[in-house]
């Protein structure tokens, strides 16, 4: 009995020394197991006599409960270290590259395609695809551009024989459009069109936006307001200036061209604006009654806009590209900047 | 069209600048390309002539000129140009004087002998681009003393204008002049165009006998002139300045009076004409050489000039060499015609010509300028090169004339189409000032005469969109379009391109695109067998088929990569692809890819082995799985030429052939030159957006049992069959069949491979018992035993 405090003092050093969680528990066991030393004091309590009993009963489950405290205590901070160890062990180089497959890119037209396509969907306008191998009548004779016609030398085509072409613009789907679906037309039609031209500034293939639109009460205004709407919103730019210069296509009447300040000099005048401050991006204008009456819509009752525009044109512009046919090399440097 | 500043300020000369008149006339409608001054900056140059010249006692190419310029001085100039000669006019920098570049002349010696000033070639003063070989020689009556910008009037500028084909009317001065009188409301000073009295009555005669071709022929004959007299320098400058040459006396007057009023006219040689001019179109067999030397075959119908012995001209288009004006010219005919834009469309195209003229006629010549054009041209030409005028001649048909033109105009139309309401007095005021002839038609409408020159206009939007020009575009209202909301089924089931382009884009794939015309040794090595239409006026010999196939396309590009370091590649097209003959072409949408290169992009985790077919395998399926009907879509062994023949599919989906997946052949490599091995595969596009609507199936509460099972088939044994088989005896209840291994090697005899399947089975309302599964473990066994010779792996 005598004998505790030097017990206690003698497991407390124990408890200290423990390096970890195996060595602890067999100091718990020495001590405070089922014959541990604590223990066999407390089994021989009932030797002691009746008025002894309280009080050394007392004292041992004291010195145990001070041991169990300090054995938990020591343990937790054992099983922190072994923590903190295995963590310190188990450290990486977290700034090391990701593993597996890097995302390749869409091509830039591509991407302008489609954001071209999301700008007028939103606003109400499907998207209409048809067939690269044309025949004359769909790409010249319905939009008002007869054999012989001047306009003809304006687009140099590709033929494949006296009637068929690879089409010149996408205009043949709007025209396809209007022989098979009655007005109200909301129609944007993308895609690859073809002209046997090859410099500097122009590639054989090219890609088209076209939009349509055929209602009751459509006007100019209508037009003026859609492209300017859709060159702010293309451009990101609420402040860009767009202006309409009177132009010519056969199967609009009138017609337009549409300028927009220079996006790279912002009007200043610069080698891509040819230091005009402006720059030309697309063509416009009201859809012509001779192309109305191919398709057998009444032009008294319904009036109409057309526009179409060059998707690589609009790119160059938008992501800052200054040679053309880089778009058609399929150079690897050149189409992941644009991933 | 090309002109003068100084020519067009002649005739109209709004106040405004240079670039605000280039302005204003691009914005209605008739865009200036270009606005160029006509000479660069220079000052203190002057018409001089040279009195004396003699050798340089020092150098030989250097010679020692006197100059009277004027001053009366004669200042000692040494001059290197090998053109110069006593009694030249020539221009002269005065000492003190400035020339393009801010070159200054100063007192100098040369070869130790004093020179003050300088004698100038046209490049020195920026008239030429190109290093003019020798001095500018002045022409002879050039005035001594006078200040040569001033003489040669060389502060002009030329301002150039791409004219859309509609415009026909404004390939003149005076029809650009004609548009910027109405623009700023100026009246035009025109040249003197009264009839000049005959001197003698000499009249040559003229038959048409297409007069629907060639509604009025006028002619004249003009007798003595001399074809050696000097043009006079303000027409050469104005010429030069309309991108025009001078030729000589006769050609030049023609073709001043065609920039000046738009009517292009022919002067024939009148000794080379037998009998009469007709006016036909061409017979069979029939050649004419022309002015530029070609000898070219005539067609029949093409309208020609004729006299009664031969073709003497293409009408409208271009003059023969025989017929021409000449040095021994003394007389000629003069042509001013009008041939119908329909006769000269096309035909000058048609024999690979483009001439001023038939630009003109094709777009159309006003037909009441014929008479005008000749008196204009008469008068000049005896200004010039002296000479008699006979008679004017005139053969019309006012039967083949443009009628004139009678259009309609409502207030009510033109408000739809502008949603703007125009004042009438401000209609009729616009369309007065463009020289139409309105008459009010009771309440909101008019009845609108077309002037002759505007062959543009015919309908009532014309003149809506002359009105909005005038008004000014930016004027004009703007309104967002209004529109009924409607709702329109998406295709749920239908994964849109954008989607199958993003699947690619995540699994490390480019976009490329290619030319869908392509060569046909590269169509031919890699689409074997596939027809495609052949372009008739291709750009060049490797653009001159259509694509059958997107392999072409994609190899080009892989192999324009691979000639550029880069070794790792990943590309997908979309795009139709051409197939059959003309008459019967399919335009097909297709989706195909190329890889090749390591499996991983290069880095410190990465798997540095090379691609293999089942890299490409698994991205086609990924693609197939968009959709969500992956079940719809097998792969089945088959040859392709282009593809290597034990490592090609042919890709059904729904039972149809839609495509091709496969390592390219290594003979078809070894053509084009790859080292690295190359998977291509190309699927048809509407197969690929073809999906199916996700269709619940209640999930099951009790347990899975998975059975793994190791079946040793004979390596021929393609795995597919295997699983069909599987899938086929597994009962209704099979929840998952996966493969998770294929083995060869230590353990397995030579020639059989171990194919390891796990089988998941799931009841949807009871637990399996072990009883069940192993009878259709059994069954499974059996069947792959009978039709395999499965045997399960010990």
């Amino acid at each position: 009995m005598d004998h505790l405090p030097s017990l206690v003092a003698e497991a407390r050093a124990a408890i200290a020394e423990a390096k970890d969680v195996s060595a602890l528990d067999a100091v718990r066991v020495e001590y405070l197991g089922k014959k541990g030393e604590i223990t066999t004091l407390l089994k021989g309590l009932g030797k002691l006599s009746p008025e002894q009993r309280p009080q050394a009963g007392e004292r041992i489950n004291q010195a145990k409960q001070q041991l169990s405290g300090e054995l938990e205590a020591r343990k937790r901070e054992l099983e922190q270290a072994a923590l903190d160890a295995r963590l310190t062990e188990e450290r990486i180089d977290v700034t090391l590259p990701g593993r597996g497959q890097s995302s390749g890119g869409l091509h830039p037209v591509t991407r302008t395609l489609e954001r071209i396509e999301g700008l007028f969907t939103r606003i109400g306008f499907d998207v209409a695809v048809g067939p690269e191998i044309e025949d004359d009548y769909h790409n010249f004779e319905a939009l008002n551009i007869p054999a012989h016609h001047p306009a003809r030398g304006m687009a140099d085509t590709f033929y494949f024989d006296a009637t068929r072409l690879l089409r010149t613009h996408t205009s043949p789907v709007q025209v396809r459009t209007m022989e098979s679906q009655a007005p109200p037309i909301r129609i944007v039609c993308p895609g690859r069109v073809y002209r046997s031209d090859s410099d500097l500034t122009h590639t054989p293939m090219f890609h088209q936006v076209e939009g349509l639109l055929i209602d009751e009460d459509v006007s100019f205004a209508d037009l003026k307001g859609t492209i300017e709407d859709f060159l702010k919103a293309f451009f990101e730019r609420d402040a860009l200036s767009v202006r309409f210069r009177p132009s010519y296509f056969p199967f609009t009447e009138p017609s337009a061209e549409v300028d927009i300040q220079c996006v790279m000099c912002n009007g200043d005048g610069c080698r891509v604006c040819s230091h005009s401050g402006w720059l030309e991006v697309m063509g416009c204008g009201m859809v012509h009654p001779e192309v109305f009456r191919h398709s057998g819509i009444d032009a008294e009752r319904y009036t109409g806009f057309a526009f179409g525009m060059g998707a690589e044109r609009l790119a160059m512009l938008r992501y800052g590209v200054n040679d053309l046919r880089l778009f058609f090399d399929n150079d690897l440097r050149f189409l992941r900047q644009f991933a | 069209m090309k002109f003068s500043e100084q020519w067009l300020r002649e005739w109209v000369s709004p106040t405004l600048s240079t670039q605000a008149l280039a302005d204003q006339i691009t914005m209605a409608g008739l865009e200036v390309d270009a606005v160029e001054a006509v000479a660069a900056r220079f000052d203190g140059v002057f018409v001089a002539e040279v009195v004396g010249k003699e050798p340089h006692p020092d150098a030989d190419k250097l010679s020692v000129c006197r100059v009277d310029d004027g001053s009366g001085d004669t200042p000692q100039v040494v001059c290197g140009a090998p053109n110069v000669a006593v009694g030249q006019k020539v221009p002269f920098a005065r000492v003190g004087a400035t020339l393009p570049g801010d070159f200054k002349i100063r007192k100098a010696k040369l070869r130790g002998v004093e020179s003050r000033g300088m004698i100038c070639s046209a490049s020195e003063l920026g008239l030429e681009e190109e290093t003019s070989p020798g001095i500018l020689e002045l022409p002879t009556g050039a005035p001594t003393g006078e200040d040569l910008r001033a003489w040669m009037m060389l502060d002009d500028t030329t301002i150039e204008v791409d004219l859309t084909p509609n415009r026909g009317d404004c390939l003149s001065v005076k029809g650009l002049a004609r548009e910027v009188g109405v623009l700023n409301r100026l009246p035009l000073q025109e040249p003197d165009l009264a009839p000049l009295p005959a001197a003698h009555d000499a009249v040559f005669p003229v038959r048409v006998s297409a007069p629907e071709q060639c509604p009025r022929y006028v002619g004249r004959v003009i007798r003595n002139i001399d074809v050696t007299a000097q043009t006079p320098l303000w027409m050469i400058e104005r010429l030069r300045r309309g991108g025009v040459r001078s030729i000589d006396a006769v050609v030049d007057v023609t073709n001043y009076v065609m920039l000046e009023l738009g009517q292009p006219l022919h002067a024939f040689d009148l000794a080379n004409l037998h009998e009469a001019v007709e006016v036909r179109t061409a017979r069979e067999g029939e050649r004419l050489v022309l002015l530029d030397g070609q000898d070219i075959a005539l067609r029949e119908g093409t309208l020609v000039i004729a006299d009664t012995a031969k073709v003497l001209a293409i009408a409208g288009v271009m003059g023969g060499e025989h017929s021409g004006v000449n040095p021994q010219t003394r007389d000629v005919f003069l042509e001013s015609a009008f041939f119908s834009p329909l006769a000269i469309a096309g035909q000058a195209r048609s024999y690979g010509l483009h001439t001023d003229a038939s630009h003109r006629f094709e777009r159309g010549v006003d037909p009441e300028l014929a008479r005008q054009a000749a008196e204009r041209a008469t008068a000049l030409l005896i200004q010039i090169a002296g000479g008699e005028p006979g008679p004017l001649s005139e053969t019309a048909s006012p039967d083949h004339l443009p009628v004139e033109r009678q259009v309609p105009l409502r207030a009510a139309r033109l408000e739809q189409c502008l949603n703007l309401v125009l004042p009438g007095a401000e209609v009729v005021e616009i369309l007065e000032r463009l020289g139409m002839q309105v008459v009010a038609n009771g309440d909101g409408a008019w009845q609108v005469t077309v002037p002759s020159w505007r062959f543009d206009i015919a309908i009532e939007e014309d003149l809506i969109e002359e009105l909005a020009r005038i008004h000014g575009y930016n004027r004009l209202p703007v309104r967002r379009p209004a529109a009924r909301l409607a709702l329109r089924a998406d295709g749920e089931s239908r994964p849109p391109l954008a989607r199958l382009r993003r699947q690619l884009v995540a699994r490390g794939y480019q976009e490329a695109i290619s030319y869908s015309f392509v060569s046909p040794e590269l169509q031919a090595l890699l689409a074997p067998g596939e027809s495609a239409p052949r372009l008739a006026n291709p750009i060049s010999s490797d653009m001159a088929v259509m694509r059958a196939s997107l392999f072409p396309g994609l190899i080009k590009a892989l192999m324009h990569n691979l000639n550029r370091q880069q070794t790792r590649i990943r590309l997908f097209e979309t795009g139709l692809v051409f197939r059959g003959d003309l008459d019967s072409v399919e335009q097909t949408a297709m989706l195909g890819g190329a890889i090749c290169g390591a499996r991983d992009p290069e880095g410190w985790a990465a798997r540095s082995e090379g691609v293999d077919f089942f890299d490409l395998k698994g991205d086609v399926e990924s693609l197939s799985s968009v959709g969500g009907d992956a079940a719809a879509w097998r792969f089945e062994p088959a040859e392709h030429p282009a593809l290597h023949p034990g490592q090609s599919a042919r890709v059904f989906h729904r039972g149809e052939a839609v495509g091709w997946l496969g390592a390219l052949h290594p003979a078809v490599r070894a053509e084009l030159g790859i080292k690295l091995e190359v998977f291509v595969f190309e699927v048809r596009l509407d197969a690929l957006t073809e999906g199916r609507l996700p269709s619940f199936a209640a999930l099951s509460r009790f347990p899975e049992v998975r059975r793994d099972l190791a079946l040793v088939v004979d390596e021929e044994v393609p795995v597919q069959a295997l699983l069909d088989t599987l899938r086929k005896r597994a009962g209704e209840w099979l929840s998952d069949l996966r493969l998770f291994d294929v083995y060869q090697g230590g353990g397995v005899v030579k020639g059989k491979k171990s194919v390891a399947l796990g089988l998941t089975w799931q009841h949807p309302s009871r637990t399996l018992n072990d009883e069940e599964i192993n009878q259709l473990i059994d069954a499974i066994v059996t069947e792959s035993r009978q039709r395999f010779g499965a045997e399960l792996r010990g």
